[in-house]
């Protein structure tokens, strides 16, 4: 099996797609001549032209509305957002448009349309470029919240997403564009909603997603070497949850530290804590625990942020207290 | 061409070698347009009656005094391009051909509605007649108005698309990004601005800079076109243009519509911001279906008799609608939970049953 950066998997996943399917096109700002700004779209202008892979200007609400009113009529666009940190720009276009007009409609209209870009912190670009906002795309009912951790993740989920008759946000972390992993040849999808385990454990369940599945799995090598045996459940999709992947970890370890990288309020991890108590309260021995990032803007000076961000060591801290 | 401080459709840009003219109606075409905007205003004072009785709920903008917008403009397109609109969406829907049962059942929230009872006043949808809503966050239509127009440009099928926005909506970024990228990207989208001269309570002199509108265009260098709205003639000639436009050099136009609503905003709304007077003295100057019915006598294409059946007619079919909306089932609760996504068939379906 080949080992790609995930930024190639992505691209192998658009470049695939758009050659079997004509209806799929690529928009947003420089994905097409600059070849794309974390070099995600590399190539695809060449390969597809300038009818398919469309540099947009900064106008990231008009070109979000655009791509659903395409999607409305029957193509299939992916939309990048150069960070979903702009997104806030197209919100209106995410929630109200992507998000209802099927169900507005009672269901004339499908959206089949991808949002996909970078997003996350710790890489010292201040409040404005460090968002995580797949809780607050969880929360609009239509979508489906995609957050992979892996390469192979990464292609096989992005394929499925555009394959998918209905929005998706797609949302990577600019920190693991250049994480290597093995990727399988040819057309594999993932299945959407279906988390994995990532390392086997007995004794803690440390949930993640993203970079902070990353996070999870530094701190499960410092509880092993603490003779702390955890294991670690990367969710690879927020939403719709799988839950049931979920509570069987948990009724094998009786304990949980849910690792996200979004501020606390509201995050997913509340939700997901809700389920776990709701579903496995008699499974617990402890109460369940959250790293998140801390409730503040998003600093810039490296000691700051690096507070902020949650830590392998604020991990496996969190995972010792609930051992007691 | 009324003036206007934007740009004019320059002969330049008029189509190829023989422009397309702007077909002449029959008399009975003509008489037509007559009935829909009279088919309009009844449709409306029933939905306003309904809503004194609290059987409509919600927000209910009506369309009364702005009928020859929507029936004029309507009537050059093919019935396959598409229009977008909107919350003030009755008037175009039923210009388009939707029937008056369908939307007054959705007005009253009735599983027969246009959109099953989901969408309400604000959200009429019918893809069938290519009639893309009914949008309630204003100026939020305009990208998407792009976006359809890009895939029409992008399947070569020759449509153009129609997006109606009040005034109020020019000064919403989404509005100027949309129009920026149908000429960066030369989409077969028309812009209408229907000038009703007031955002909700706000006359448009405390809420615009830079008269007239239409000189938005100019920024985006598009065609910027003026209409009079109280003349459903006008409205069909300027229109012609900025259709034709779109569809033989798939370039988008601005076109401002001057026109004037004689109920308030919505149903909800006092109207403490304009005095009766200004109001019975638009309805006196200009009232758009006795404008146009008074020019069908002068024509001798229509006598007050047809007249009078024209009004028994749509007075006929508006409480038609309203005893069919009335008669009705309600949705089913269950159906709240249908319509959230469509069923998948490239990949396997992977949400959960609702509920699980």
């Amino acid at each position: 099996m080949a080992v790609i950066t995930m930024r190639e998997a992505l691209n192998q996943a658009l470049s695939e797609e758009m050659e079997r399917d004509g209806r799929v096109i690529l928009m947003g700002e420089e994905v097409a001549e600059y070849q794309g700004a974390y070099k995600v779209s590399s190539g695809l202008l060449q390969k597809f032209g300038a009818k398919r892979v469309l540099d947009t200007p900064i106008s990231e609400s008009g070109f979000a509305g655009l791509g659903v009113g395409a999607a409305m009529q029957g193509l299939r666009p992916v939309v990048e957002f150069m960070t979903w940190s702009f997104s806030m720009v197209a919100y209106d276009q995410i929630v109200n448009n992507a998000g209802a007009i099927r169900y507005m409609s009672g269901g004339q209209y499908s959206i089949p349309i991808v949002f996909r870009g970078s997003s996350g912190a710790g890489l010292q670009v201040g409040a404005t470029h460090s968002h995580t906002p797949e809780n607050w795309y969880a929360n609009v009912p239509a979508m489906t919240v995609i957050t992979p951790a892996f390469p192979d993740d990464a292609k096989g989920l992005l394929k499925s997403a555009i394959r998918s008759n209905n929005p998706v946000c797609f949302i990577e972390n600019e920190k693991l564009y250049g994480f290597k992993g093995e990727v399988p040849e040819g057309d594999v999808l993932t299945t959407i909603g279906q988390a994995r385990i990532c390392r086997e454990g007995s004794q803690v369940t440390l949930i993640a997603n993203s970079a902070s599945t990353h996070v999870a799995l530094a701190s499960a090598e410092q509880l092993a070497a603490d003779g702390i045996s955890a294991e670690v459940v990367d969710l690879r999709t927020i939403k719709p949850l799988d839950i049931p992947t979920i509570l069987a970890s948990v009724v094998k370890t009786s304990r949980v530290v849910i690792v996200e990288e979004n501020k606390p309020f509201a995050g997913w991890g509340a939700q997901v804590a809700y389920e776990i108590q709701h579903r496995a309260f008699d499974s617990l021995d402890a109460p369940i625990e959250r790293v998140t990032g801390l409730d503040v803007p998003q600093p810039y000076a490296r000691v700051l942020e690096q507070a902020v961000m949650p830590s392998a060591e604020r991990v496996t801290e969190a995972a010792k207290k609930t051992l007691g | 061409m009324a003036s206007s401080g934007a740009k004019k459709v320059r002969s330049k840009e008029k189509p190829g070698n023989s422009p397309a003219m702007l077909p002449t109606l029959t008399p009975s075409e003509r008489v037509d347009l007559l009935r829909k905007m009279v088919l309009i205003r009844r449709f409306e004072q029933k939905a306003a009656q309904a809503f004194m009785q609290a059987k409509i709920r919600g927000f209910c903008h009506l369309y009364i005094g702005q009928e020859a917008v929507a029936v004029g403009s309507i009537s050059t397109l093919h019935p396959t391009d598409a229009i977008i609109t909107a919350y003030r969406d009755h008037g175009h829907a039923l210009a388009r051909g939707m029937s008056s049962r369908e939307c007054m059942a959705e007005l009253f929230g009735k599983i027969t509605g246009c959109s099953r009872g989901k969408g309400g006043s604000m959200h009429f949808f019918s893809k069938e007649k290519h009639f893309h809503g009914g949008h309630g966050i204003v100026g939020g239509q305009t990208p998407l108005a792009a976006g359809i127009a890009f895939a029409q440009k992008y399947n070569g099928t020759g449509e153009v698309t129609v997006c109606y926005l009040g005034d109020g909506a020019v000064n919403q970024g989404a509005f100027h990004e949309a129009l920026n990228l149908a000429a960066l990207w030369k989409l077969p989208v028309i812009y209408v601005i229907e000038n009703n001269e007031y955002s909700m309570g706000t006359h448009q002199s405390r809420s615009s800079a830079g008269y007239p509108l239409v000189k938005r265009a100019d920024g985006y260098d598009m065609a910027g076109i003026t209409a009079n709205g109280n003349d459903v003639d006008d409205v069909r000639e300027k229109m012609w243009d900025a259709v034709q436009l779109a569809r033989t050099e798939s370039l988008p136009s601005l076109v401002e519509i001057k026109t004037y609503r004689y109920r308030g905003h919505s149903m909800s709304d006092p109207g403490n911001y304009r005095t009766k007077e200004e109001i019975a003295e638009r309805k006196k100057e200009s009232e758009p279906i006795s404008m146009f019915k008074e020019r069908l006598y002068k024509e001798k294409v229509l006598t007050e008799k047809e007249y009078e059946e024209i009004e028994r007619q749509a007075v006929a079919e508006a409480e038609d609608a309203i005893a069919f909306a009335e008669a009705s089932a309600e949705p089913e609760v269950a159906t709240v939970f249908e319509d959230i996504h469509a069923p998948e068939d490239q990949i396997a379906e992977f949400r959960p049953p609702i509920g699980s």
